[in-house]
C-alpha cells in the first residue's frame, strides 16, 4: 500500500469522478452489499425501520436541496408531503390513476406547489422566508383538515395495495426493493445535479446571491427552480409513504414533520448527500432505539422506562442542540473526520478538506 | 351587542396574552437577533411552575408568582449561557434550529416532570363574573387584560429608562458601536433572555388560570410568528397592537364566519404582511431584499 498525503487528480476524468477512489469504490460496494444481504437475514421490525430510512432519505435529500445546498430556509417540508402523499392517493383512489403514474403526479404538483410557495423567496430572506414557510405550512395543514370533500378532513383515507407484476409491493419486503432504489436515484440525481451548471447556480445563491446575480445567475429562475426541484422529491417521499403505510392521515404531515427533516439534514450535514442519508437514518433510528431501551429497562427499572417517550422528545432536541454547538456540519464531517485518520495514520496531521459529496 | 362585547374582551385578553409571548421574542430579537421558536414553552413553563408553587408546594400566590418569575429567570439564563452564546454568529438556520431543539428539550423536560394530562388548578383570578350592561363577562379574562399592559408598559419604561435597556437599543441599533463604547453585549443578551422568561412566564401564569394547566399551552407559541410579524419584529408596541389585532381576528372570525377559520386566519394575515409590509406595523423598515 502506498502512502498517500492526498488526493492528486492527474486526469480530467478522476477530477471529476463522483467516486475517483479505490477505498471510496470499494466502501460503496461494501455498502451495496450491505444492502443487498440486509432484507435476507434482518427481521421485519428492523426491515420497516430500513424502508421508513430510505423514504426519509428521499425527503431529507429534496430538503437539502433547498436548505443545504440554496441555502433557502423551509418550515413547509411537512405540506409538501402532505401535498404529495394526498394527490398520489386521492388520484388512485378516485380516478383509478395506476400507482406509478399518480406517484409521477404527485412528484410534478408538489414541484409545481413548491414552486409557488417559493415565491416568497424572490423578496424575503432568512428568518422572514422561514417564518413565511412556517405560514404556508400552517394553511396547508388547514386545507388538508377543513377541506372534507376532497382530503377527508381529519378521517384517514384508505388506498388500495400498489401491485407490480402481481406482487403486493407494500410489503415490507417487497417495498423495501422500492424503497432503496428510489433512494439511490434520488441520490445519484442529486449528486450530479451539483456537478452541474444548475447546481454550481445553487450554490452560488446560497454562498453570496449578489455575487452570483453579477457572474450571470438569474437568481429568480434559480430560486424557483430550486424549490421546485427539492420539492420534487419531497413530494416522491410523501407519495412514498401513502403508499407504503396504504393509509394517508393529516398527522404524519404537520409542522413537527418539517422540524424532524430540518434535524435530519441538520444532524448530517447540510449541503451532502451522504449527510442527508446519515442524518435520516438516525432521526429515524432514535426513537426506535429509545424504545428498545425502555424495552430493556422495563423490568429492572420501570420508573425510568415509563419516562422514556418524553425522554424521546428531549434527547430528539439534545441531539440538534449538540450538533449545533459542536459539530455544526453534521454526521457527515464526522464520517470524513474519521476517514482522514485513518487514510493518514499514524500521523496526526489533517489532508485538508476533502471535496464534500 | 352584548355578544360582540364578550369576544371582544375574549378576544383582547387572549391578544394581551400573545403580546406577553411577542414582547419577549421581540426582546430577544432586538438585542441578538434571535428568532426564539421556544417561546411557547417558555409560556408552558410559566404555567407549570406557577402550578408547582401553588398547587403542589403551597405557596401563597403572590409568593408562587415571585417564584416561578424567578426560576423561569433562571432556566432562561442557563439556557442562554449553554445553548445561545456558542452559537453568536453563526448562520439563521443554525439559530432557528438550536431554538427548535431547545423547544423539544423543555417540551420533553415538562412533560417527563408534570406528566402529559392536564392538570387541576385553583385560579387566583376571581371566579365571577362582571356584568357591564347586557353582557355578562368572565372576571379572570377582564383582570387579564390589565395586568398584561402593566408589564408590557413596565417593559416598554424599561427599554427608555434604565441603564440595560438603553444599553440594549445600543446593540440593536449597531453592535461593533455598542462594543466599542464599552457595553458587555454577553450581559445584555443574558439580559434579553430573562426578560424573555419573565414575560413569557407572565402569560403563562395567566394562561394557567385562564384555560388551565395542560401541555396544549405551548401551541400559543407559534401564534407569536403571525403576532410579531404584523407588530414589527423589533417594537414592543407593535406586539401589544399586532396581539390585540390577531386576538380579536380570532374570536370574531371563530364566532361569525366559522368552519374553524379562526385557527389559520392569523397566517393568512402573517403571509398578506409579508407580501405588502414585511417590517410590520411599526417595525423598522430595514429589511433585507434580494
Amino acid at each position: 500500500m502506498s502512502m498517500e498525503c492526498g488526493v492528486f487528480h492527474t486526469r480530467y476524468e478522476s477530477d471529476m469522478g463522483l467516486r475517483p477512489r479505490p477505498a471510496q469504490r470499494i466502501r460503496l460496494a461494501a455498502f451495496a452489499l450491505f444492502v443487498l444481504v440486509f432484507p435476507f437475514v434482518a427481521s421485519t421490525y428492523w426491515l420497516d425501520l430500513a424502508n421508513q430510512v430510505a423514504i426519509a432519505t428521499v425527503g431529507a435529500i429534496g430538503l437539502n436541496i433547498l436548505v443545504g445546498y440554496t441555502g433557502q430556509i423551509s418550515l413547509g417540508q411537512g405540506a409538501f408531503m402532505a401535498i404529495g402523499a394526498y394527490t398520489a392517493g386521492l388520484l388512485t383512489l378516485n380516478f383509478g390513476v395506476p400507482w406509478g403514474a399518480s406517484v409521477f403526479c404527485a412528484c410534478i404538483l408538489t414541484a409545481v406547489a413548491g414552486t409557488f410557495f417559493g415565491l416568497p423567496s424572490l423578496r424575503l430572506k432568512g428568518l422572514y422566508l422561514a417564518i413565511a414557510t412556517l405560514a404556508a405550512q400552517e394553511i396547508v395543514e388547514w386545507v388538508t383538515t377543513h377541506w372534507t370533500a376532497v382530503t377527508g378532513g381529519t378521517e384517514a383515507i384508505v388506498l388500495p395495495a400498489p401491485r407490480m407484476f402481481g406482487l403486493r409491493l407494500n410489503s415490507t419486503f417487497n417495498f423495501y426493493w422500492l424503497a432503496v432504489l428510489t433512494a439511490a436515484g434520488t441520490a445519484l440525481f442529486a449528486a450530479n445535479l451539483f456537478r452541474s451548471r444548475i447546481g454550481r447556480a445553487f450554490e452560488a445563491v446560497r454562498d453570496q446571491d449578489v455575487a452570483a446575480s453579477v457572474i450571470g445567475v438569474d437568481l429568480f429562475r434559480t430560486k424557483l427552480l430550486a424549490f421546485a426541484t427539492s420539492s420534487f422529491f419531497v413530494g416522491l417521499a410523501g407519495a412514498m409513504i401513502a403508499f407504503y403505510r396504504n393509509i394517508i392521515t393529516w398527522e404524519r404531515f404537520t409542522l413537527n414533520t418539517s422540524i424532524v427533516y430540518l434535524a435530519m439534514i441538520i444532524v448530517g450535514g447540510l449541503g451532502s448527500i451522504r449527510g442527508s442519508f446519515l442524518g435520516a437514518a438516525l432521526i429515524t433510528l432514535l426513537p426506535a432505539l429509545i424504545t428498545n431501551l425502555g424495552r430493556a429497562i422495563q423490568d429492572t427499572a420501570p420508573q425510568a422506562a415509563s419516562l422514556l417517550p418524553y425522554a424521546q422528545q428531549a434527547v430528539f432536541g439534545i441531539v440538534i442542540i449538540l450538533f449545533l454547538i459542536f459539530e455544526p456540519r453534521g454526521l457527515s464531517k464526522l464520517w470524513e473526520n474519521v476517514k482522514d485518520y485513518f487514510h493518514v495514520w499514524p500521523f496526526a496531521y489533517r489532508r485538508g478538506e476533502s471535496r464534500a459529496n | 351587542m352584548d355578544i360582540f362585547l364578550q369576544l371582544t374582551v375574549s378576544g383582547l385578553s387572549t391578544g394581551m396574552i400573545y403580546a406577553l409571548a411577542a414582547a419577549g421574542f421581540v426582546v430577544i430579537y432586538k438585542a441578538s437577533d434571535v428568532i426564539n421558536f421556544a417561546q411557547g414553552d417558555l409560556l408552558l413553563l410559566g404555567t407549570y411552575l406557577i402550578f408547582f408553587a401553588v398547587a403542589q408546594t403551597g405557596l401563597p400566590w403572590s409568593l408562587g408568582v415571585l417564584v416561578t418569575v424567578l426560576l423561569a429567570v433562571a432556566v432562561a439564563l442557563a439556557v442562554e449561557r449553554l445553548v445561545l452564546r456558542p452559537l453568536v454568529g453563526e448562520p439563521i438556520i443554525s439559530m432557528i434550529m438550536v431554538t427548535i431543539g431547545l423547544s423539544s428539550v423543555l417540551r420533553g423536560a415538562i412533560n417527563a416532570i408534570w406528566g402529559p394530562n392536564p392538570r387541576a388548578f385553583d385560579s387566583f383570578l376571581p371566579a365571577g363574573d362582571i356584568v357591564i350592561g347586557p353582557a355578562v363577562l368572565s372576571a379572570a379574562r377582564v383582570l387579564s387584560i390589565p395586568i398584561a399592559l402593566a408589564v408590557l408598559a413596565a417593559l416598554g419604561l424599561f427599554f427608555r429608562h434604565t441603564r440595560d435597556g438603553i444599553a440594549m437599543r445600543a446593540i440593536a441599533d449597531d453592535q461593533q458601536a455598542a462594543l466599542s463604547m464599552g457595553i458587555s453585549i454577553p450581559r445584555v443578551f443574558g439580559v434579553a433572555w430573562a426578560l424573555a422568561a419573565a414575560s413569557a412566564a407572565i402569560g403563562g401564569i395567566m394562561l394557567g388560570n385562564i384555560v388551565g394547566v395542560s401541555p396544549n399551552v405551548a401551541a400559543i407559541g407559534l401564534r407569536v410568528f403571525p403576532v410579531v410579524i404584523l407588530g414589527g419584529l423589533d417594537s414592543i408596541a407593535g406586539a401589544v397592537i399586532g396581539g390585540a389585532i390577531i386576538g380579536l381576528l380570532e374570536v370574531y372570525v371563530g364566532f361569525y364566519v366559522g368552519h374553524g377559520l379562526n385557527l389559520v386566519v392569523p397566517y393568512v394575515v402573517l403571509i398578506l404582511v409579508l407580501m405588502v409590509r414585511p417590517y410590520g406595523l411599526f417595525g423598522k423598515e430595514i429589511i433585507e431584499r434580494v
